[in-house]
């Protein structure tokens, strides 16, 4: 057992919530509390470090014994024709279980960060495309192309660990790496060599980054386009940077698809792909879709194994469905379809949408409300209360997470298969 | 507690039972001698009339992993189709197979409820295998940085037991000991070390070097091809690892895909990959796909005459067929130069590659295999040729190369059309003549037996493997028991078995799942020199993308301890 009132040293901590899974942090625990030494960053220290406040569950705002919140969760469970489980910052075990009890009740899977991996998996699902994962970009990228996106935003460490890393396999120098960041400017400095030079930004509006994305799978098809600027970008700018990309032996193409917030932005995804796609005709270039943070991907990963489809799953009528725009938490509960949710976020603080339905809340302990759900259930966290599994934002690799620290709370997965015993 | 099978016709290749009218008995889990006269039975099941064989093994379906998942993600719309398919009275179609039974990791077993919801997912795997009668089955295509991914999926099939073989050939930390002109022991090492790693039965190599190669830009990569900056060819690479497991002492012998896969002509390479082979034991996968000559009038040829004549002359070597069947499946592979260069061919017209952690790639493509096609049809009729020109069942092994060739759930298509001239015949007279025309097919007549069955799917398979514990029937064997009912239509009679036992627990009845224990992951834990650990750690920690310390596989199981999960064969 945890020693609680001395302080004990972690290495090598791998983070549940960057999606990109820095492995490398060191961490204090003492007593419930946490503090990132080293290796931190802005998403990594507040996963990390956010205070356990409860420990008890409570039924409409008032403290009520285990027994009793899992009762009454299951009684809304019960009542519910179609309840709708979102959250999903969680790991494969609690994912698993949460599945269990969505099959039981005939309940509906979404995820909260589903928006932006919807995009990606909508573009996949409809063409596909080449994909690289984070060892490979370490050791072989020649050029990063970062498309609409502002990285260091979402992925505080992703070029420090994956682009400007100190050497590589095959002898290149990444500090001599180009970076062409097109459609959004960074928000910071990440993106600038270690010997000092600026990547190549190429801005736009973001509501051209549609055509921007179009007209660079145009250039790269050899299409020759009658238009001379392309949302104010001008067109032999664009032919250079897929010039560039030909003549680069390995080029990665990346984005965050949650942050490509507007409509349809599923196809601007696609013409990216496609575009990675028509330049291995003659070299290598791959694309990253970065995301997963708060364990995204890996309730998605382990829906797709157990259900067959990836996310905004329905058992209403006894098997999964799947429907992305059907099946989307916020829809149902908006036009009064759902009515009963619950949200089970045992990674992220994020609280549950407002909601005019009874709502079950098994959630990391420090979760706050803007109002008090009927069942809250404080859960600790994988990867820091106890072991667990995640998967990174390139699907491939799996890490395990470990317990850090015993503060006496319970798994998410225990309360689910709880609720489950008790239908 | 003592179960006896009573008065089954019983087919044991390795007891030399060829359907003999029999009693068995199994006490907690396992075979039992005869226990005389007096003992007390517990549960008598009266088989009379029926077929009883052990719980086949498949040496070869892809179940698991990074391939298995992007499928899903890729073919929403397969799964639907099968969901429409259930909903509407089923044609047995066969299905992909991913699937389905929906999570339900611990729904009520209403036997209506079970088997029912999706297709496609881990539950489904477990349960369509249970009821066809199978209790063991190998993913053969674990790359190490996604063994972790591939054993939480394989934790989630229900009531087969599996394993995994480990891909090695085209990952960066062997080709730099090749490189480095590292000695055969240090190898050794590192293949050890990664089985341990990654839990896996044994050792796949997939196109030796060419997913590295491909990362340089090579898209076509044969035997004696070199991979670019190491300076290695998939030969040496090869040979190497085939030395590797040799000396270990791995029961189950180098697993290979050949390069060339799909190519017109590749049975040279077929033949030159058995020449390699240097008397060594190797087992080729798949063969079917290098059972190609180029002559004819399309350039694309049968050179199943040729491949037979070159297996015969090899008693070292022993392959699977990967048969191709008609219909809709999708192709995934670690062989990323052929599917890149097949993804004109996808159908429906998506694919995907993903390139893997300094480690190795994959792609899936989807494909539908069309009875009027020249070349499906010639694929079919080359596989079949293969089986039916193989002079010893125990070396040619029964497989679909699930889901390349066909979903596994097509199996007993494939039963009635090796034991069944005349069907045979029924199906070609709708195919594409010219085709067969270039084969033998139509002049082959012979059937299988019933034992030859039993030694393809259970008897050799688990020899190949090293699994001494299944395949057969005799005292101390895991009581992993199919039991059919006999029918004309073989088809019909291996689809839904009428009973089935895993490790003694009665898990299928009449073609429904009843029970859905969770099953092994069957491993080796080889010996090696842990000096190797030194070095991977500082390829680690100088090139990779996560440490040492997290690569290594466990805790995959739902509330179950590695201790239940995993479950080494032995230490060799």
């Amino acid at each position: 057992m945890t020693d609680k009132t001395s302080a004990k040293v972690w290495e090598n901590v791998p983070s549940p919530f960057c999606g990109i899974a820095s492995d490398d942090l060191r961490i204090e625990v003492c007593g419930s509390s946490v503090r990132v030494l080293a290796n931190g960053d802005a998403v990594t220290v507040p996963g990390f470090e956010r205070p356990v406040t409860d420990t008890a569950p409570r039924i409409a705002g008032e403290p009520a014994s285990l027994e009793d919140a899992v009762r009454r969760a299951a009684e809304i469970l019960k009542e519910a024709r179609l309840p709708v489980f979102s959250g999903f910052g969680t790991d494969v075990n609690d994912t698993r279980a949460a599945l269990a009890l969505i099959d039981k009740v005939r309940g509906i899977f979404d995820q909260a960060r589903a928006a932006g991996g919807v995009r990606n998996l909508l573009a996949l699902a409809d063409s596909g495309w080449i994909a690289t994962t984070l060892a490979e970009v370490k050791n072989r990228v020649e050029v990063l192309l970062v498309f609409g996106s502002d990285v260091e935003a979402a992925f505080p460490r992703f070029f420090e660990r994956f682009v400007w890393n100190r050497e590589t396999l095959f002898g290149q120098d990444p500090a001599r790496r180009e970076v062409i960041c097109v459609g959004r400017a960074p928000s910071g400095d990440a993106a600038v060599s270690p010997d000092g030079r600026r990547p190549q930004v190429v801005e736009c509006d973001p509501r051209h980054l549609p055509e921007l994305a179009a007209a660079l799978s145009a250039l790269a098809r050899g299409a020759s386009l009658q238009a001379e600027t392309v949302g104010g970008i001008p067109v032999v700018v664009l032919r250079g940077i897929v010039e560039r990309l030909r003549r680069s032996s390995y080029s990665v193409v990346t984005w965050v698809a949650g942050q490509l917030d507007f409509a349809h932005a599923d196809l601007t995804v696609q013409q990216v792909c496609q575009m990675v796609a028509l330049l291995n005709k003659e070299t290598r270039a791959a694309v990253l879709p970065l995301g997963g943070q708060d364990g995204d991907r890996t309730a998605s990963q382990v829906c797709a194994w157990l259900t067959g489809y990836p996310t905004r799953v329905s058992f209403a009528r006894g098997f999964p469905e799947y429907d992305p725009y059907l099946n989307d938490a916020s829809r149902l509960l908006k036009d009064g379809e759902a009515d009963a949710l619950v949200w089970v976020s045992s990674l992220s603080p994020a609280p549950p949408p407002a909601a005019e339905v009874p709502t079950v809340v098994i959630g990391r302990s420090g979760m706050q409300f803007d109002e008090e759900p009927e069942v809250y259930i404080p859960v600790g966290v994988p990867g820091i209360d106890h072991a667990g599994h995640m998967y990174r934002c390139d699907n491939v690799v799996a890490m395990p997470l470990y317990a850090l620290r015993d503060c006496g709370l319970t798994t998410a997965a225990a309360v689910l298969a709880a609720i489950e015993q008790s239908l | 507690m003592l179960t006896k099978l009573a008065g089954a016709s019983v087919y044991d290749p390795v007891q030399g039972w060829a359907g003999e009218i029999r009693d068995l008995y199994f006490r907690d889990g396992r075979v039992a001698a005869d226990p005389g006269p007096d003992a007390a039975i517990d549960e008598v099941h009266d088989l009379s009339g029926h077929i009883l064989m052990a719980g086949a093994i498949d040496i070869h379906s892809h179940i698991a992993g990074g391939n298995v998942n992007t499928a899903r993600v890729l073919l929403p719309e397969q799964h639907r189709n099968s969901m429409a398919r259930w909903l509407n009275p089923p044609g047995l179609t066969p299905s992909m197979g991913f699937a389905p039974s929906g999570p339900a990791l611990r729904s009520p077993l209403a036997p209506a409820g079970l088997g029912r919801t999706a297709e496609w997912s881990s539950a489904d795997i477990g349960h369509r295998y249970a009821r066809m009668g199978y209790t063991t089955v190998v993913e053969p295509a674990v790359l190490p940085a996604n063994a972790l991914d591939a054993h939480l999926q394989m934790a989630d099939i229900p009531i087969v037991d599996t394993a995994g073989l480990a891909i090695l050939g085209s990952d960066d930390f062997l080709l730099g000991l090749l490189r480095g002109k590292a000695g055969q022991a240090q190898v050794n090492d590192y293949v050890a070390w990664t089985l341990r790693a990654t839990r896996c039965l044994g050792l796949k190599v997939i196109n030796a070097g060419g997913a590295a190669a491909f990362k340089w830009n090579v898209r076509q990569f044969d035997l004696d091809d070199v991979v670019p900056y190491y300076g290695v060819s998939s030969r040496q690479i090869l040979q190497t690892l085939q030395r590797a497991v040799c000396e270990l002492g791995i029961p189950h012998p180098v697993h290979v895909h050949c390069n060339n896969l799909g190519v017109p002509g590749n049975v040279e390479t077929a033949v030159a990959t058995m020449e390699a082979a240097q008397g060594l034991p190797m087992h080729l996968a798949h063969v079917q796909f290098y059972g190609y000559g180029k002559e004819g009038a399309k350039g694309f040829s049968s050179g199943a005459a040729r491949l037979m004549e070159a297996f015969h002359r090899h008693p070292n070597i022993t392959m699977d067929v990967g048969q191709v069947l008609f219909g809709q499946t999708v192709t995934v592979s670690g062989d990323v130069i052929a599917q890149y260069d097949r993804h004109g061919d996808a159908s429906p017209g998506k694919w995907a590659v993903w390139e893997a952690e300094c480690d190795g790639a994959g792609g899936v493509v989807p494909y539908r295999y069309r009875e009027r096609s020249f070349v499906n049809t010639l694929q079919w009729a080359v596989g079949l040729e293969i089986f039916l020109l193989a002079e010893d069942p125990w070396r040619l092994f029964f497989t679909t190369d699930h889901p390349n060739g066909a979903p596994f759930t097509a199996y007993p298509e494939l039963i009635r059309l090796l034991m069944d001239a005349d069907y045979r015949a029924s199906v070609m007279a709708r195919l594409d003549q010219e085709a067969l025309a270039l084969t033998l097919l139509p002049h082959l007549r012979r059937e299988f037996s019933l034992h030859d069955i039993a030694v393809m799917t259970r008897a050799a398979a688990a020899r190949l493997l090293g699994l001494e514990d299944r395949g057969h029937l005799c005292p101390g064997a895991i009581a992993d028991v199919a039991v059919y009912r006999p029918q004309a239509d073989r088809r019909a009679m291996f689809a839904d078995a009428a009973w089935v036992w895993k490790g003694g627990r009665l898990v299928v009845r009449e073609g429904a799942v009843v029970d859905r224990p969770a099953g092994s992951a069957l491993t080796i834990e080889p010996c090696y020199d842990r000096r190797i650990e030194r070095d991977v750690k500082a390829y680690f920690d100088r090139f990779y993308s996560l440490s040492l310390d997290h690569f290594t596989v466990g805790g995959v199981a739902f509330e179950r301890e590695d201790a239940e999960r995993f479950r080494s064969i032995r230490a060799a």
